[in-house]
Formats: C-alpha cells, structure tokens, sequence
C-alpha cells in the first residue's frame, strides 16, 4: 500500500522531530491551562463610588460587597478625587441624582449604573411595602431562591464557554500548521518531485497525508479533551465519542486546508502569512464572539468557514449533551469542506505533475 | 514499439520571455549511454523535467518506449536523480531506500537494496539519518534511489558531483554494467572526462542540440584531442 508507506513515513519523520511533537501535543496543553487561570479569576471587580448629600438610606443600599461608598462634604472634593480613587461621583440635588463617571473602565461604569438603579428600585419599593402594609396590615411572605444550572455550577465562566471551541480551534489550528509545513517542506527540498517521479498517484499522495495526520490528530483530540476534562475540570454533558468525532473531522478539514495554502507559499515564512488570512478568522467567526451579535451581512462569512460548524457542534455536545441528530448537519458541511479540499489538493498536484 | 527508447521532436520551452529550449531533436537508441552536455543554464534539466511530465513543452513532443509522455505508469521503467539531493533527512538511508522502492512496488527488495548499496559503498552508512551524511554520501543514496527497481530507462542529472575518483570510477563501470544488459542511460554532467566515457555525446547550446555523436566522432570533426575541447571549441564558433 503506497498510501499506508507515505503515512507511514510522514509519522516517522514527525516523531524524529521532538519540537513539532511538543509544538503539537504539548503546546495547546499549555494554552489551555493558562486560559483557565486567566479567564478563572473573579470576573467582577471592586468599585468605590463617592457621595455628596445622598440620603442615608440609598448609600446604605449601594454600601455592598464589591462596591464602596465614600461620603464627601463637597462635590468640588469629591471630583479631586475621581480617577485617582473613585470611580464614580453622585450629587444630589434636590431629590435629584447627578453622577459622573470616570468611564475609564466600561464595566465598572456599568456596574455601578446598574447598582444605583437598584438601589433606588428597591428604595422605593419599601416605601411602597410599608404603605401598603400600613393599610392592608398583610402578613409578610419571605421568597427563598433556590438556584439550579443545567451545565457546571455558579462557578460556571468565560472560560467554561469558550472551552469546546478552544479543542476544536487547537486541533484546528496545529493541525494547519504542521501539515501544511510538512508538505511544504517536502516541495521545497526537492522531494515531491522525486516522490512523482515514481509511478505513485497524486491521490495517494494526498490520503497519505491525511491518514497520517488524521492519526495524530486523534491523539492529538485523545490528550487534550481528557486534559480538558481531568486537569481543568471541564464537565462535558454529552458524549465523549461524538467530541472526538467533530475534532478528527475537523482535523482532516484542516490538513487539507493547510496542504492547499501550502502551495501558495514559498517558505515557511510565508505559511505563516496565512495565520492572519486564514486563521483568525476562524476564531472570530467559531462562536467564542455570539454570532447572534453580529450584523447579518458579517455574519454570512461565518457559513463559509469550517470552525462555525464545529465550534456550534462542540458547544452542543459538550454544554447541553446534543445527540448525533443535532449534530450531524454540522459535520455534514465539514464533510462537504473536506471533499472539495481534497479534491483540490489531487488537482493542484498536476503544477508538479502533469499527469 | 520503435527501435528508439527515447524520441524528443521539436520540443520548444520558453520561460517568460526567455526561450531555453527551441527545437530540441533527439532519438536515442536502446542500450546506449548518452552524455548530454552543455553550458550552465543551457536547458539540460529542463529537458529531462519535460521527459519525466514534470514540466509541459510549449510546443514538440517526447516519447519514451513508443508512449507518449507524460504517462503515469510508464515512470515505473524510469530511474531518475534530480540535480538535488532530494532526500527525506529525518529518516536513515535505508528507510529512504525502502520508500522510494515502496513507491514503485518492490515489495522484496533486500537482496536489491544490498546490491545497490554495495555499488555506491553506502552498506555502512544505511542506518545512520541522511540527516548526518556528507554532500558525497547525500549524492551516492541518491543515485542508489534512482537504480532502483525494474528500470529500463536512467535518467541522472549531475550524478557524481561531489563523489571522489576512485568512486566515480566504480560508479561509472556499473552504469556500462546496466547498459550492457540493455538499459538505457541520459547522464547530464559537467565532467568532460566522464562525457569520454558515454556512447555518445549530444551537445546543447543556445536552445539547440548543435552535435550528436560519439565522442571519437566528434573529436576527429573538431580535430582536437578531448570532448572538452570539442565544447570550448564548439562554443566558441557559436
Ligand atoms: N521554473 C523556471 N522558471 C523560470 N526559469 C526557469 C525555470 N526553470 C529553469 N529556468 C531557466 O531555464 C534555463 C535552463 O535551466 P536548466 O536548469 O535546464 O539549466 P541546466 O542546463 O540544467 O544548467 P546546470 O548545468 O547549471 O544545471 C535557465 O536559464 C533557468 O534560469
Ligand atoms: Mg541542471
């Protein structure tokens, strides 16, 4: 079988090469640990607000956990103080609130308007109460909130969302990369042409590649999702296979992918000019950023790229348990990649052979 | 099947605006080896490219064994050494050698491979990485991939450049060898002495094959002593 030697030999040449199998195995590994620590820590952040003639009942509402309150004889003293130590200013003003913010963080500017709107909410609605009881004298009724989450817990996070998509785009990713390197580098040294000198046909070519990075792809998927599931306590609701199946696809789109980039690029250097061109945009369009966001016309790029279709298949799977019937459409377009890629790749052989 | 292993007829190459080769004709009979000479960007690589379908002619045809080529099945009865080494670096010269016969499907080539690897003295070399080899060794395996399997045609571009005398000497007995049992052999080189040592020599220059003949022949034409002054003499009246 000239199909299994060519494989066979891509493997020998990629286990001799120590950096390209840490570059494969261990470096997504890596990444992902370090995403867990960076997107792990407490989203929300401390905020202290400043006062000036607020009544007493409103800043012992905003007076919580993550925000502080800091009363200020003068509004001139109390804006002294913005950027350095608050974040926010409120003056009121007959019964008016006037509140400046330092804006130099959107989110805590957000998160002390929501704050603030509570607490006038619930102000008011203990006057309302009071009145109420006052005329009715109805016995008070205490609501319990019990909390339940279909995934994860309410340590759930950034993280935890964007996990699913992170192993398919790594696979994704280095995947790409090596292959593309590989056949690169097998033009460049002059060996394809040696290679078709022989009677082996440029099919046999191509599916040598993809058995051999198919394979190490499924090793590849094998480490990292039990990483994922083991060392970073990602709990994966649905079925183990049906995530390895969507990577190994995803996995030969990509070689394929990077085997025809590959003969658009001169050196090495120039495959990695396709990072920019290739990849990225598959992060971006992969469901990390909510595609429901997006305005319509941006988001029909998102159809032509094969990261769309596993990162959704991977979030089903792994975040609400999906069956092989939600997911099969999915891997149905990643089939319809693969084909034409393939396709192209036995065709775009003819430039070093004609026949 | 005609008398002629290799026919090129009219066989017409341009680069851009640059014409390497312009009306190439060449027949080369069975059991024959051929030296094809020539300047340094004369076309000589060119030429065994567009005999082996790797490069289309614009124009003019070849045919190896009575089958036009490119032809996929016919590359079987081919040995080929490119110009450069070509070689798989991660894998040792053995691992090489059981590639490239896998490639050509020689399933039980061990008894070949020694023998191959005793003519280009690399027996002792073949499991250390290609990787780890010297410029010559490099040449010599490569040579060895081209001889490799069932061949009726060889076609070796610069075969022994960096290999030393007393090698190149045994290398070349081995090619008469071959021939002997009827195959038939292009060697492109830059080596005039071993150009002596072909059946007959063809001369390319300026797009064209200006001389085809033995070298004897050719020598008595241009009344000088060696194939090499034949190509400064020929040169020169160009
Ligand atoms: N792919 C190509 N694109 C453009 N020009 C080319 C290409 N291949 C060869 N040439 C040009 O064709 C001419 C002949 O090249 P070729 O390699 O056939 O020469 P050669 O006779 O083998 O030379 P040498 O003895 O140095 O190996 C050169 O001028 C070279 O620049
Ligand atoms: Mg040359």
């Amino acid at each position: 079988m000239r199909i299994w030697m060519i494989a066979k030999r891509i493997l020998i040449e990629l286990l001799r090469d120590k950096r390209t199998l840490m570059l494969i195995f261990i470096a997504p590994l890596l990444i992902l640990f370090l995403m867990k620590l960076v997107f792990s820590v407490n989203s929300q952040t401390d905020v202290t607000v400043g006062t000036v003639d607020v009544n007493s009942s409103l800043v012992e509402k905003l007076d919580s956990k993550h925000m502080k309150v800091v009363n200020y004889a003068t509004e001139k003293h109390a804006l002294k103080e913005l950027n350095q130590n608050l974040d926010a200013v409120i003056v009121s003003e007959n019964d008016d609130l006037d509140v400046t913010y330092s804006n130099t963080d959107a989110s805590k500017t957000k998160f002390i308007k929501q704050r603030l709107q509570m607490a006038l909410i619930s102000t008011r609605l203990s006057q309302l109460t009071s009145s109420v009881k006052r005329i009715y004298s109805v016995p008070e009724k205490k609501f319990k909130i019990t909390n339940h989450y279909q995934y994860g817990n309410e340590d759930t996070n950034f993280f935890d969302k964007i996990v699913p998509i992170l192993m398919g785009f790594f696979v994704f990713f280095f995947v790409f990369l090596i292959s593309g390197m590989s056949l690169l580098n097998e033009r460049t040294s002059g060996t394809l042409n040696r290679l078709l000198a022989t009677p082996v046909r440029r099919s046999e070519i191509v599916f040598g590649y993809m058995l051999s990075y198919g394979l190490v792809a499924i090793v590849q998927t094998l480490i990292i999702v039990f990483f994922t599931i083991w060392a970073l306590k990602v709990e994966v609701i649905g079925n183990l296979f049906y995530v390895i199946l969507i990577n190994f696809v995803l996995a030969l789109v990509a070689m394929a992918f990077g085997l025809l980039m590959s003969t658009f690029a001169k050196s090495e250097f120039q495959m990695m000019q396709f990072i920019p061109l290739i990849i990225v945009p598959q992060i971006f369009f992969s469901g990390m950023i909510p595609l429901e966001t997006m305005a319509s016309g941006v988001r029909v790029i998102s159809y032509f790229l094969p990261m769309k279709y596993a990162g959704d298949a991977l979030t089903k799977v792994v975040m609400s348990g999906a069956n092989f019937a939600d997911i099969y459409q999915a891997l149905l377009m990643l089939l319809v990649f693969l084909v034409v890629l393939t396709m192209l790749n036995i065709f775009g052989l003819k430039k070093y052979r004609k026949v | 099947m005609g008398q002629n292993v290799i026919e090129i007829s009219h066989l017409m190459k341009k680069f851009a605006a640059q014409t390497v080769l312009n009306d190439i004709n060449l027949q080369i009979a069975n059991a024959k080896i051929i030296g094809l000479i020539g300047p340094s960007g004369a076309g000589k690589s060119t030429i065994i490219k567009i005999i082996l379908g790797m490069e289309l002619p614009d124009s003019g045809s070849t045919k190896l064994l009575g089958k036009q080529m490119p032809n996929r099945s016919l590359l079987n009865k081919i040995g080929y050494m490119a110009q450069s080494d070509a070689l798989y670096e991660q894998l040792t010269g053995l691992e090489n050698l059981k590639f490239f016969a896998g490639m050509k499907k020689l399933h039980h080539a061990t008894s070949l491979i020694d023998h191959i690897a005793e003519v280009v003295d690399l027996s002792d070399a073949l499991d250390k990485r290609v990787i780890n080899y010297s410029g010559g060794m490099k040449r010599r395996l490569s040579l060895a991939i081209a001889l490799l399997g069932d061949n009726q045609i060889l076609i070796l571009d610069e075969p022994t450049v960096g290999v030393d005398p007393a090698l190149r000497k045994k290398i070349w007995s081995e090619l008469q060898r071959l021939r002997d049992q009827g195959m038939t052999i292009l060697v492109t080189t830059h080596v005039m002495s071993e150009a002596e040592l072909t059946d007959e020599v063809a001369l390319l220059m300026d797009g064209k094959i200006i001389e085809f003949d033995q070298p004897e022949k050719l020598k008595e034409k241009y009344q000088v002593k060696t194939v090499e002054e034949v190509f400064l003499k020929a040169e020169e009246t160009l």
